[in-house]
């Protein structure tokens, strides 16, 4: 993706992680800046359907050539689906990582967690 | 040699055509054929008994290898013809910093060679290998009197290794005066093998960070030193290419916590003769034997990382340690001389009971030493002292040159201070004046026959282009990159689109780099 | 000024006119005074390449080398010959003098040679994946613990008393850096009894040939280790591949080993290289360098070292290990050996020595005060027991000029006059027949002198 975009639908963590909230499921992904900093990526390992997903704690990496960056929860959740498309098109994370780049979505435990994240202007006003 | 003119289309194939071009990219088992070979075995003159009555079946595999069937003709054409494919230190100028990529005197090999120190076998009784201990002794000597610490090991294989050494010396230390330490300090200006290697040993990295002038931030230093930090891994000077000026207070904070001080030696080209670490308080330093002393890198290795310690991590070196013993070794065969004359002898000892043990078999990489040792003596006191002389002159002088008008506003020095042995330039102007990065400034380079310096470390400093000279270079050789930079630079006003898409000039273009790590290749299919 | 510098004086008055300073010594301003070294370094004066020549000629001269004696010495490193081509390509400077290939472009020889190298390295062991080289075979057997800890977070290491005793040493230290047990399984009739496994098991490491030469049952051996879930890792001389059941069929982990007898020389231990080979599933998690194929912006194909975000330069802290320097020519060099002995080659080399072997175990098992230590197939080296102390045989031996082996006492002191016998090919028949005739002669006068001690 060319141009720096922060969806104003989406919540966000200072990790640069986003959650879109779906009533009680979550789906998590890196923003457009984490993908920018790490370059093309090359490998993502996702986490066992079924596991458990702390907020603030990191789930899992993605791997560019030239990094390794651990990705974090923004919300507590059991993991219900991962992304399939990855594990042959780990790309799509750089070309589209609010859409097809999603990694994973979650059963939230506690929604009230989303208090905490920040709006998309917030989480821009960050990387000023 | 230039590659890179004007035209989209002439861009595309820069490199010239030679007939059979082609038959350069292929690998030994494409030119492989059933039936060629270049091994003769010797005739078998004991009983041929049958393999299965020797090895049952069950232990054998049910196919041979599949390894390449060349005659020794086509093994010499592929292998020199691949050789031509690399760049060299032996062609051109290597400023690639961190790595001291200074000259490999050619006598070494001569040396190395000698069937007294290449066809002795590594468990030959020491008696008989009198040679080989003393030389390794007399380097263990040497070595220590350069890092101003007594106590030498040479075994560890490399740096890292080295360090690896280093960490565990330091928690077997604390371990031994009833302490458990888990933390190790480590500048984010380190070189990657540091955090590594902590974390390799069992421990934990802790980052201290830099000042505006290039050097370890003392209150970061003082806030993170507490008494459960094992250890402070320093370079000096650091890998910005400047003396920690502070490392005076940095041993007082350091020692006063009850933590060892551990120094990295990559960089000791810059002080050899002049200060010594073991003087700075340090209380374990590595050597780089494939840097400051000439072993070639061979690509990729073989090296050598021994290390130097204080009488306090003496107890704790690995073990067996070279040794020199007083009076007569005990009686010995064949060769007449069992020792140096004057009553002693030299052995490896064992008896160790406080030793942190092996790192690798036997004693290290002895034909290493050899070489490492040779250079010792052909430079002497004077020689090393001025190897550092020289390596700070040419390196202050190449900063000097490329901070003139029409390099300086692209690429600065990191920090306005006189370097060391190497220094640090910033493309952050570049890249937002030209939209030129480090990155393309490198592949540039390629085309004008040059190694580029190291890019992108150290990590603190934006589009980092890390240049050591060495002090095997000739002032020409110096005038001459900076008049290749400035030429580069140029070329990037006019059109910066020719770095962007550099190489040209060289056997293979830009490779992609993402496609290797996402699907790899890591060996030909059969 | 020495020979390998050329700043002349008026170089130097010219830089240092540039530089804006007066002096050298005014370059080394940082440095504060109290640090700076008073006296010149007690490393003696600069020597003509000539003195330095006769002097390390001198030393050499006190060593006695395989060509100064007839040697069977083996344990872990092995007197074989190696073919001229090799010094004629590795002492290329373009082999010689390169650094790490971190611009491929202009790197493509050592990246070929890397991918070559792998290749042949997953042929001999059977394995998918192989690194570029690690530094020697005992450092590799730790380096695979490192990758089984960091895979399975057990805290056990169950290892083969028949792996070669550095190798156990050098996981020893690591161990206790890791805080992990390590459990040795004894030998039993020379091979290994596997003691039961359960899940604190991390990784189970056995040799093949073991150290006293027998070959093992690799297959059982990492059957077990998976049933219990922990990884299995064997630590392998490369040549009896050439025959022997490969790591991989046996359902191997890791494999690794010591890569000296691949055309790297004795060089009283080192430098040689190790070599690491495993299964896909662990592709991610190995240590040091691996050359990938790929291709570059006009379609041509070309290599790169790929996965660089498991070494230390980029992951740091979390890297799969600390390796950067490795043994890139050593490795070089054997897989120029490789190829010169080629899909034929190697097996013919690897009977000759399976046959010279049996041959001088027959010889030795018939002299009166020799038994064999275990009756094991063997490959190339053998383990014998004498009637009479190891170490005076061995220095009555040597009068007549022989090396009969490696004196077995020294690291199994169950076997307090165990001899081990190395066998290449470079060990004639003749030489066998001298060995068993010293041997005898030695034996029996060591016997007698000691029947004439008076009690």
């Amino acid at each position: 993706m060319a141009d720096a975009s922060y969806p104003d639908d989406l919540l966000y963590h200072p990790e640069h992680d986003w959650a879109r909230v779906e009533g009680e499921e979550a789906t998590f992904g890196i923003t457009w800046y984490a993908q920018d900093q790490l370059g093309e990526v090359v490998f993502f390992d996702p986490p066992a359907i079924g596991g458990q997903l702390k907020q603030n704690e990191a789930y899992t990496e993605v791997e560019s050539v030239k990094a390794v960056s651990d990705v974090f929860a923004p919300l507590t959740g059991e993991v219900v689906a991962i992304n399939d498309l990855l594990s042959d098109k780990p790309e799509t994370i750089n070309s589209d990582p609010y859409g097809d780049g999603w990694l994973v979505r979650v059963r939230l435990s506690d929604p009230s967690e989303t208090e905490s994240l920040l709006s998309a202007a917030a989480y821009e006003a960050t990387l000023a | 040699m230039i590659g890179g003119p004007q035209s989209t289309a002439q861009r595309s194939r820069g490199r010239a055509a030679v007939i059979g071009a082609a038959d350069d990219e292929l690998t030994i088992y494409e030119r492989s054929k059933p039936g060629r070979r270049a091994f003769v075995a010797p005739a078998l003159d004991v009983p041929e008994r049958p393999i299965d009555e020797l090895l049952p079946r069950q232990l054998l595999r049910v196919a041979p290898p599949r390894l390449p069937e060349v005659s020794e003709p086509e093994i010499v054409r592929h292998y020199n013809r691949l050789s031509k494919r690399n760049f060299d230190l032996d062609t051109g100028f290597y400023p690639l910093g961190s790595c001291t990529m200074k000259h490999n005197p050619k006598m070494h090999e001569r040396v190395a060679a000698l069937p007294g120190h290449a066809k002795l076998h590594p468990l030959q009784d020491p008696r008989f290998a009198q040679g080989a201990l003393e030389l390794m002794w007399r380097l263990q000597e040497a070595l220590g009197e350069i890092a101003g610490l007594r106590h030498v090991s040479l075994q560890p294989s490399a740096g890292s290794h080295g360090e690896l050494a280093g960490v565990l010396l330091t928690r077997a230390y604390h371990e031994d005066r009833g302490e458990r330490r888990n933390k190790v300090l480590t500048p984010d200006t380190a070189h990657g093998t540091n955090p590594a290697t902590v974390t390799m040993a069992g421990c934990d990295v802790v980052k201290v960070s830099t000042d505006a002038r290039g050097n370890v931030d003392l209150d970061d230093l003082r806030a993170k030193a507490t008494e459960d930090v094992a250890c402070l891994m320093l370079t000096n000077p650091s890998t910005l290419g400047l003396f920690e000026t502070g490392i005076e207070q940095i041993e007082r904070i350091v020692h006063g916590v009850g933590a060892t001080l551990y120094y990295d030696g990559a960089n000791l080209n810059a002080i050899m003769g002049i200060c010594r670490p073991g003087d700075m308080g340090f209380d374990i330093v590595h050597f780089n034997l494939h840097k400051s002393f000439t072993q070639p890198h061979g690509g990729g290795g073989p090296g050598a990382g021994p290390i130097a310690v204080a009488d306090r991590i003496e107890p704790f070196l690995p073990r067996p340690q070279v040794v020199r013993r007083e009076g007569d070794p005990p009686a010995n065969g064949r060769r007449a001389d069992g020792g140096g004359g004057g009553g002693h002898f030299y052995d490896l000892d064992y008896d160790r009971p406080r030793s942190i043990g092996r790192l690798r078999g036997f004693q290290g990489n002895y034909g290493v030493f050899v070489r490492s040792y040779a250079y010792i003596r052909s430079l002497g006191a004077a020689g090393l002292r001025e190897v550092s002389e020289v390596a700070v002159l040419n390196a202050n002088y190449l900063l000097a040159r490329l901070q003139r008008e029409g390099v300086l506003e692209y690429l600065p020095a990191a920090h306005e201070r006189m370097c060391m042995h190497e220094f640090v330039l910033s493309g952050a102007p570049m890249k937002r004046l030209l939209g030129v990065k480090t990155f393309d400034l490198a592949k540039r380079l390629l085309d004008h026959g040059v190694h580029p310096p190291t890019v992108y470390f150290p990590l603190i400093v934006e589009e980092a282009l890390l240049v050591e000279p060495t002090e095997t270079e000739t002032k020409e050789t110096l005038d001459r990159f900076a008049e290749i930079i400035e030429e580069i630079l140029r070329e990037a006003r006019e059109d910066p689109e020719v770095a962007r898409q550099a190489p040209y000039a060289t056997p293979v273009r830009r490779l992609d780099e993402a496609a290797a790590a996402r699907h790899p290749v890591v060996r030909q299919p059969l | 000024m020495s020979r390998y510098t050329s700043a002349t004086d008026a170089d130097r008055a010219e830089m240092l006119h540039t530089i804006g300073v007066g002096s050298i010594e005014e370059l080394f301003a940082d440095v504060p005074a109290g640090l700076r070294m008073q006296r010149a370094l007690a490393c003696g004066p600069g020597l003509a390449e000539q003195e330095v020549f006769e002097e390390l000629r001198a030393l050499a001269a006190r060593n006695v080398c395989t060509e100064d004696e007839l040697s069977f010495l083996g344990a872990g490193m092995y007197d074989h010959y190696i073919p001229s081509v090799i010094d004629s390509i590795i002492l290329r400077s373009e082999y010689l003098t390169p650094y790490t290939p971190y611009q491929p472009e202009i790197s493509q020889g050592g990246l070929q040679a890397m991918f070559e190298y792998q290749t042949a390295i997953c042929e001999l062991t059977g394995l998918p994946v192989s690194n570029a080289s690690l530094y020697e075979g005992p450092s590799a057997v730790a380096a695979a613990g490192y990758v089984a800890k960091v895979h399975n977070d057990r805290r056990r290491f169950v290892i083969s008393r028949g792996v070669h005793p550095h190798s156990r040493e050098a996981l020893a230290t690591l161990a206790h850096a890791w805080e992990m047990e390590l459990v040795e399984a004894p030998l039993h009739e020379g091979v290994t009894q596997l003691p039961a496994l359960d899940d604190r098991v991390s990784a189970v490491v056995v040799q093949q040939p073991n150290f006293l030469g027998a070959v093992e049952d690799v297959a059982t051996i990492a059957s077990a280790a998976r049933a219990a879930g922990a990884l299995a890792v064997c630590a392998c001389d490369p040549l009896p591949l050439a025959l022997l059941k490969t790591p991989g069929e046996c359902g191997i982990d890791i494999a690794i080993g010591e890569g000296q007898t691949l055309g790297n020389r004795l060089d009283f231990g080192g430098p040689s290289f190790g070599f690491f080979a495993t299964s896909h599933a662990l592709l991610r998690r190995i240590p040091g360098r691996i050359a990938g194929e790929t291709h570059d912006a006009d379609g041509r194909r070309g290599f790169v070292l790929t996965l660089q975000t498991r070494e230390q330069h980029i992951r740091r802290e979390k890297a799969t290990s600390n390796i950067c320097t490795a043994q890139a020519l050593n490795a070089l060099a054997g897989v120029i050996y490789l190829s010169w002995l080629g899909a034929r080659g190697i097996v013919e080399l690897v009977e000759l020595m399976l046959r010279r072997t049996a041959y001088a175990r027959e010889r030795l098992r018939a002299i009166e005060g020799v038994t064999l230590l275990h009756e094991q197939p063997v490959v190339r080296e053998f383990a014998v027991a004498l009637a009479a102390p190891a170490q005076a045989v061995i220095a009555r031996c040597r009068e007549q000029g022989v090396n009969p082996g490696y004196e077995l006492g020294r690291e199994y002191p169950e076997h307090p006059d165990g001899l081990l016998v190395a066998i290449t090919e470079q060990r004639t028949k003749a030489d066998i027949d001298r060995l068993a005739e010293v041997l005898a002669s030695a034996l029996a006068a060591e016997r007698q002198a000691y029947a004439e001690v008076p009690a």
